[in-house]
């Protein structure tokens, strides 16, 4: 078996600007991040699947001692930022950080809410590389 | 599979380092100083030659001390090489599953006498190390990319958990600080104080630097301070969140019919359980962990027994809100009612549950690789009402270890008896 179902390919995707996952080709079931085996059958009958990127908030949290990647990309204390999971509108859940909201009153970030996808870019030329992100419909 | 081991098997001897930050100290030496305490434990002695095997719970010594293949530097330095030596790795469930290895091994016929340890020393690297070090028991691909840190996820899975039944930032405090007051009667815990007593330590800090003096009316005031406790990721605080510790912590297990030959009183290991899971984002829902429930389930059903016969329990509190979530998870609670239970004082000391005796990770210390065999020691003291000003009063039965791994990518679960 070549898996061309890799991080690799879903990372080039996102550099892209395009949302993929996999789709069992038997059964409809949608995976996201993409996955070779179908983990609730095993089929290795998978095909490449665009979301639209759209879905509701089901999580989040205002991180203040960031990574250090996201230290590297400007956040810390005074500058904390959103990050979430988002249940995407044909059923998979996926991680990225959550633009467009208020860091500083989380109270009027709601659970349930719509989010769209959107692409953060960072690093220049050949270093340049898209990230996940969802912002307010 | 069997739900039951081959043949039983019991606990007769534990003992832990204290947890804390110890320059210059290394794992081994701390190994060292649990496994001696472990030795001395043991009612009527043991000759360390009677060992069979050595498993070991640990992380990330690799990253946190550059340190690879410690499971026989750990054997060697406690005088049990040339002993089959085992490193056992599922992030902060290490130990739990070193235990059970411990325990299948013995049960296999194997070997009759085993010892487990678990062992982590983290305050060597700087604060944003320790966190990435800590990151890589997420996904690294998919969910450290977007921004998550281990506060962060169990954050995100508060902000869940409050929205589906009506908790509060303030719930989680409770959590903090009833831990705080079970683990400042904990000799080995790493922050066993009170949080009044902390509150009281840091006015007279400022009083002695000529600061102004900071005023707090209660303790929920203090939590509430975003000086003094400040947010890591909301909604969860600094002090909602377990250290950063050195630690080490060893027990002895060996089969049921050679148990009176080390003491009188040995403890049986009467159920247990684990389970694997993908990345949070990955489960049907965010504000229960799934892995947990199953191995809950399993440690039940091989105990033939209920969540309601638990007298007490040492559950993985790495963050509060994670407390609560496990006594929903273990059913003690029903679902959504754990927070209640918590705010009431039901998992207190005094209440009908007790969960943390120890302190729990919170106040005891969290080394990470240790922690799974630190709630089994406690499990031991307790049941043999061995653990001094902390000891729960009463006729104690059955005492329960939770201990997760990531945000619930593994997690293990143990009953212990006294059948004495």
């Amino acid at each position: 078996m070549d898996n061309q179902f890799t991080h690799t390919a879903f990372s080039s995707y996102l550099n892209e600007h395009r949302l993929m996952g996999t789709r069992n080709k038997a059964d409809g079931s949608l995976y996201c991040p993409p996955r070779p085996i179908d983990p609730l059958n095993h089929s290795i009958d998978m095909e490449w699947f665009e979301f639209k990127g759209l879905g509701k908030l089901e999580g989040f949290t205002i991180v203040y001692i960031g990574s250090t990647a996201m230290i590297a990309a400007g956040y810390d204390r005074k500058n904390p930022y959103c990050v979430g999971i988002v249940k995407l509108d044909e059923g998979p859940m996926i991680s990225g950080l959550i633009l467009g909201v208020d860091v500083f009153h989380p109270e009027t970030i709601k659970i349930g809410a719509r989010f769209n996808a959107t692409y953060v870019d960072r690093g220049e030329g050949e270093a340049k590389k898209s990230f996940l992100a969802f912002e307010p419909v | 599979m069997s739900s039951k081991l081959a043949r039983g098997v019991a606990l007769v001897g534990a003992g832990m380092s204290k947890f804390g930050a110890f320059k210059g100290k290394s794992s081994r030496d701390l190994f060292v100083e649990a496994f001696v305490e472990m030795l001395e434990s043991v009612d009527k002695g043991i000759d360390p030659k009677e060992i069979n095997a050595l498993y070991v719970g640990n992380y990330s010594s690799d990253l946190f001390e550059g340190q690879g293949h410690i499971a026989p530097i750990m054997a060697s330095w406690t005088g049990l090489s040339p002993l089959p030596a085992v490193r056992v790795e599922d992030a902060c469930a290490s130990a739990g599953v070193a235990v059970r290895e411990g325990i299948l091994a013995v049960a296999s016929g194997m070997y009759d006498v085993v010892v487990v340890g678990g062992v982590e020393k983290m305050t060597d690297l700087p604060i944003e190390k320790v966190t990435d070090t800590l990151a890589t028991a997420a996904d690294v691909q998919y969910e450290i990319p977007a921004g998550f840190t281990f506060p962060g996820f169990y954050a995100a899975m508060a902000t869940s958990y409050m929205a589906a039944y009506g908790a509060t930032p303030e719930t989680f405090m409770k959590v903090g600080i009833k831990n705080h007051n079970n683990g400042a009667m904990n000799e080995k815990a790493q922050f066993g104080a009170k949080i009044s007593t902390l509150m009281e330590a840091r006015r007279q800090s400022a009083i002695k630097k000529g600061l102004p003096v900071p005023e707090w009316d209660s303790e929920m005031d203090f939590m509430h301070d975003d000086r003094a406790n400040p947010i890591v990721a909301w909604p969860m605080r600094l002090y909602d969140c377990s250290p950063v510790s050195d630690g080490a912590a060893v027990v002895l297990l060996v089969s049921e019919d050679l148990a009176k030959k080390y003491t009188d009183h040995p403890i049986y290991v009467a159920g247990m359980g684990q389970a694997s899971d993908g990345a949070l984002h990955d489960r049907p829902v965010l504000n229960s962990i799934p892995s947990a429930k199953l191995a809950g389930e399993q440690a039940y059903r091989m105990a033939g027994i209920t969540p309601q016969d638990i007298d007490f329990a040492e559950v993985h509190d790495c963050f509060t809100v994670a407390e609560v979530i496990a006594s929903e998870d273990l059913g003690f609670f029903e679902r959504g009612k754990g927070w209640i239970a918590a705010e009431e004082g039901v998992t207190s000391r005094e209440g009908a549950k007790p969960i943390n005796l120890s302190g729990g990770l919170k106040s005891k210390g969290h080394p990470v690789g240790a922690s799974g065999v630190g709630q089994v020691v406690e499990v031991f003291k307790q049941l043999r009402g061995q653990a001094g000003p902390r000891q729960k009063p009463g006729q104690l039965r059955f005492g329960l270890t939770h201990n997760v791994g990531g945000t619930g990518q593994t997690c293990v679960v143990h009953i212990f008896e006294r059948r004495d």
